[in-house]
């Protein structure tokens, strides 16, 4: 990158910015994105290449969507219901409290989603070009230059470009373990917060994603109690990313931190917090939908609402998009009905993956949502260390052909954690992965250890004297 | 229990940044003022025909039907067609990359806008959701906080918080006046410069507006060359924020600094390209500043790369960039766009111009833009050539003559009396009122000056 540091009159400065390596773009989850890009698999061009598992997309319900297009015309060719055309309007509207007709129907949606257990005001919705643009601005928002967020581990590698690159922001990192399953603890808490005070930094908030990247669980409501307490207690915020909400596919289903502060209103009315409890939504993941940038902040703090509204002008949605959706999440029966087939399907396919994984002796945590699960590989690890993760991480890639992500760059603790996507692909590609696994794992277990410490190139020896995926197809 | 419930009672919410609760924002100005008393009391010609006519938002609403009709003899173009995966895979593109074949349309219409004297590189277009997220985007990328832009007033009044607000950058304005029809001068540049050093500021980079807002006209071929000349000597960055550059309806023609990046190539100078960075809109030119379509254009690798990645907190939306990228690659439609609509824009600056002119209200030759710059200093009265009496004209023209029109100290001119007046955002009947008022105005301010020269 361009160096900052220059005497010379002659180089021509970009900013620190431009310069630092916040945009994260260095990590292994931009590298392996990378590889896949040189080599994707096709089933049908290139079945030896590399399948996108890094990826959380929802590829797996465009039919319902595709369906209520073609009966809902309108939408698309910009026209009410009757024909007449509201094209002007919308090439017009650029106002940053967004199109009331879609904050409307998006704010219906978040509530049932949620089993209306929570409602949603539409004037408490800021609309953004995607979370990614949501959660930046509320970090513009809620901290300073050099301010830190407590965030739990592992967490979304996107964080470290989206919250801290422009915004001058910290991330001291909460540390969870696989000893209680990943899950938020007081004391994981109150040591980040120990940590930041030791390094100079003013804590400004805490921020959870639930359901969680890249766990795939949901948070139990007791840990969001723990959280919420915890935020009361420090006079801090608490941002909850619920981007993978409608992605709940089984028990003990969403609860949303909004929830939590409702009862807790309840219970103590001195103990107000829903000014410091703010909401990040998207419709990239439930609804399959990340090329239409739409997403959300939702909070009950006005001063935050103004700002973040304010801000937005940097990333509207585009009012075409706007103005489709309206009519898509206007449209009770479909929501209702996507909403559950979407769940079913994911659910199967996340089965489908478990018990792929299970067959060749490799475990996942418990999870009951989103669109990848967290696999635990460290029994194939060389070496129980990050270098022994990086090592196997590189095999899977390049040698096994699927791009998951290591824990490592979701800043895991334990090493031998990866995060690996199935909403993304179709059955059979998932199938064609589970049996590269399958090979990869029986050819590791008979490698002879002694050559191959010594020399990797022996690794690759030992791998192709197994059998081919395609050799082992024949044989099922 | 007692000892919580009273630090409960008076523990406040938890703070927010000094971003957010800074005035930065920039919306406590009049520009933003007068939008809000139109807001509370708009024009309509059978609901409300007493209300207040908003001519202070440069919006080109003259082409509409032209793009509507579009759609619908091309249907396809608002949807995905028939062919399986189609929707499916642009619901899923949100590479920042952006999609190529909108970049190649967007390429091919700047070269047209540009009279095919300037060729753009698809390769090193970034999309970003807006003019406005491309001028901060650049901000970010080239200036560090509390490192200095260079601003030749008087220059858009969004400005201040696009280039400042979240960035800290400071803006540091390049004072020009009526003398020589505001242009931009080196000595105005030195002075600018000289100012921000003894401010402590370094500066990054110059940020001109071409054609201008809120002028309405295009930079001269000489002070363009002028400028670049002075930042190659700062060996700092040019910002050409072109995003009027469809809208110039007259001579001369428009000199886009692309024109000039690629002549000096020729001639061998290589210290100009990297330095260079356009930013251009669908906004004014297509009429479609709902849809967010904003580009950053730059001969640096190093920019084009960096702003790719920073893009990704404002994507256009893959269905927008579809849409678009239909209507603009037919080529024949997009000529007949761009020749229409310069047009209907010339008709409605002569109308703007010829009626002012009747009612004894100059304005600023122009050739291009949404607006005029109209003067009204002689309204201000001797020795009241102030900001203060401005507004209070302004106020004026506001309450009485229900005109929202925007004050030039809003774009920060250093010459109070100026006032930009938008012509592209109404109807001819609309604007034949408007008109029609500002007569009437002059011709009580023209009666009562009378009467008090004669007492």
């Amino acid at each position: 990158m361009v160096s900052h540091v220059v005497a010379d009159e002659k180089t021509l400065l970009l900013s620190k910015k431009a310069g630092c390596n916040s945009h994260g773009q260095d990590s292994s989850y931009f590298l392996g994105w990378q590889e896949y890009e040189k080599n994707p698999f096709d089933p049908v061009s290139n079945p030896s290449g590399i399948i996108q598992m890094g990826l959380a997309e929802n590829q797996l319900s465009f039919d319902m969507v595709e369906t209520w297009l073609e009966k809902n015309p309108d939408a698309l060719g910009l026209r009410r219901e009757g024909g007449a055309s509201v094209f002007r309007e919308l090439a017009l509207f650029q106002d940053y409290h967004g199109l009331p007709v879609f904050k409307n129907a998006l704010a219906r949606f978040m509530s049932e989603q949620r089993g209306h257990k929570v409602a949603f005001d539409p004037s408490n919705i800021v609309l953004t070009a995607g979370a990614t643009s949501a959660n930046e601005a509320l970090m513009f928002c809620l901290a300073d230059h050099g301010d830190a967020f407590l965030i739990p581990t592992p967490y979304y590698p996107g964080f470290d470009r989206d919250l801290k690159w422009r915004t001058g922001a910290e991330i001291v990192p909460v540390h969870c373990t696989s000893a209680n399953g990943f899950r938020v603890t007081r004391a994981a808490l109150d040591d980040a917060y120990r940590r930041a005070q030791k390094r100079r930094l003013r804590v400004k908030g805490v921020l959870i994603t639930n359901p969680s990247n890249p766990l795939g669980t949901t948070a139990p409501r007791a840990d969001l109690e723990t959280v919420v307490e915890f935020v009361a207690a420090k006079g801090i915020h608490l941002v909850s990313d619920e981007i993978y909400s409608g992605t709940a596919f089984g028990e003990p289903g969403f609860v949303s931190v909004l929830e939590v502060v409702a009862e807790r209103e309840g219970a103590a009315a001195a103990s107000d917090v829903s000014d410091r409890v703010h909401i990040v939504y998207s419709l990239s993941k439930d609804l399959g939908l990340p090329g239409f940038r739409v997403g959300a902040i939702y909070s009950s703090n006005a001063a935050v609402v103004s700002a973040a509204t304010k801000m937005s002008s940097f990333g509207l949605i585009s009012s075409q998009t706007q103005y489709l959706l309206a009519a898509l999440l206007g449209d009770k029966d479909f929501t209702r009905s996507y909403v559950a087939e979407n769940k079913r399907r994911i659910k199967e396919r996340h089965d489908q993956l478990v018990d792929g994984l299970r067959e060749v002796g490799i475990g996942c945590l418990e999870s009951n949502a989103g669109l990848f699960c967290w696999v635990d590989m460290s029994h194939l690890m060389r070496s129980r260390s990050f270098a022994g993760e990086m090592e196997l991480w590189k095999k899977v890639v390049f040698e096994v052909g699927l791009n998951i992500s290591p824990g490592s760059s979701c800043h895991c603790r334990e090493p031998g954690w990866f995060r690996v996507c199935f909403a993304n692909m179709s059955a059979k590609t998932l199938d064609v992965a589970m049996q590269r696994l399958r090979s990869f794992v029986e050819s590791t277990a008979s490698a002879v250890p002694a050559r191959s410490i010594s020399c990797p190139i022996a690794i690759k020896w030992a791998l192709r004297l197994a059998p081919s995926s395609a050799d082992r197809k024949a044989e099922r | 229990m007692g000892g919580k419930l009273l630090l409960a009672a008076f523990a406040g919410s938890p703070p927010l940044s000094q971003v957010a609760t800074s005035a930065a924002h920039g919306e406590d100005s009049p520009y933003f003022a007068g939008w809000k008393a139109y807001d509370e009391n708009p024009y309509d010609a059978v609901a409300n025909p007493d209300g207040v006519i908003q001519m202070g938002l440069a919006e080109n609403q003259t082409s509409f039907e032209l793009l509507e009709g579009y759609l619908r003899e091309h249907p396809e173009a608002a949807g995905w067609g028939a062919g399986a995966g189609s929707f499916r895979d642009n619901a899923l593109f949100q590479d920042y990359h952006g999609l190529k074949s909108f970049r190649k349309a967007m390429a091919s219409f700047m070269k047209k806008i540009r009279g095919g004297k300037a060729s753009f590189d698809p390769d090193r277009i970034v999309l970003t959701a807006g003019a406005t997220a491309a001028n901060e985007l650049l901000t970010f990328i080239l200036a560090n906080p509390g490192d200095a832009l260079l601003i030749p007033t008087p220059y858009y009044p969004g400005f201040d918080r696009d280039l400042r607000w979240r960035t800290r950058v400071n803006i540091v304005p390049v004072h020009c006046d009526s003398a020589n029809g505001f242009q931009v001068t080196v000595s105005a540049l030195q002075a600018a410069y000289d100012e921000a050093a003894a401010a402590g500021m370094r500066v990054r980079g110059v940020l001109i507006t071409n054609p201008s807002n809120p002028l309405g006209t295009t930079v001269k071929r000489t002070v363009l060359e002028d400028i670049l000349d002075f930042v190659v000597r700062k060996n700092i960055h040019l910002i050409s924020d072109e995003i009027y550059s469809g809208s110039v309806f007259a001579t001369p023609d428009l000199v886009s600094v692309a024109e000039l990046v690629e002549s000096r190539a020729r001639h061998g100078e290589k210290d100009i390209a990297n330095r260079v960075h356009i930013v251009y809109s669908l906004s004014k030119d297509l009429g479609l500043p709902g849809f967010r379509v904003g580009v950053v254009y730059s001969y640096n690798d190093a920019v084009v790369t960096t702003a790719r990645r920073m893009s990704s907190f404002t994507l256009v939306s893959s269905q927008t960039q579809k849409t678009l990228a239909a209507i603009l690659s037919d080529e024949e439609f997009a000529d007949v766009y761009i020749r229409t609509n310069r047009e209907r824009l010339r008709e409605r600056h002569d109308h703007i111009v010829a009626g002012l002119a009747r009612a004894g209200v100059p304005c600023l030759r122009s050739n291009a833009g949404l607006f005029v710059w109209m003067d009204m200093r002689r309204l201000l009265g001797d020795g009241e050539a102030t900001v203060a009496s401005e507004l209070k004209l302004w106020d004026k023209m506001l309450r009485e003559v229900k005109l929202n029109i925007s004050p030039g100290s809003s774009c920060h001119c250093s010459e109070p009396g100026w006032f930009r007046v938008c012509f592209a955002n109404m109807s001819l009947a609309t604007l034949d009122l408007a008109l029609a008022r500002i007569s009437r105005f002059m011709d009580r301010w023209n009666k009562a000056t009378t009467q008090h020269e004669q007492q």
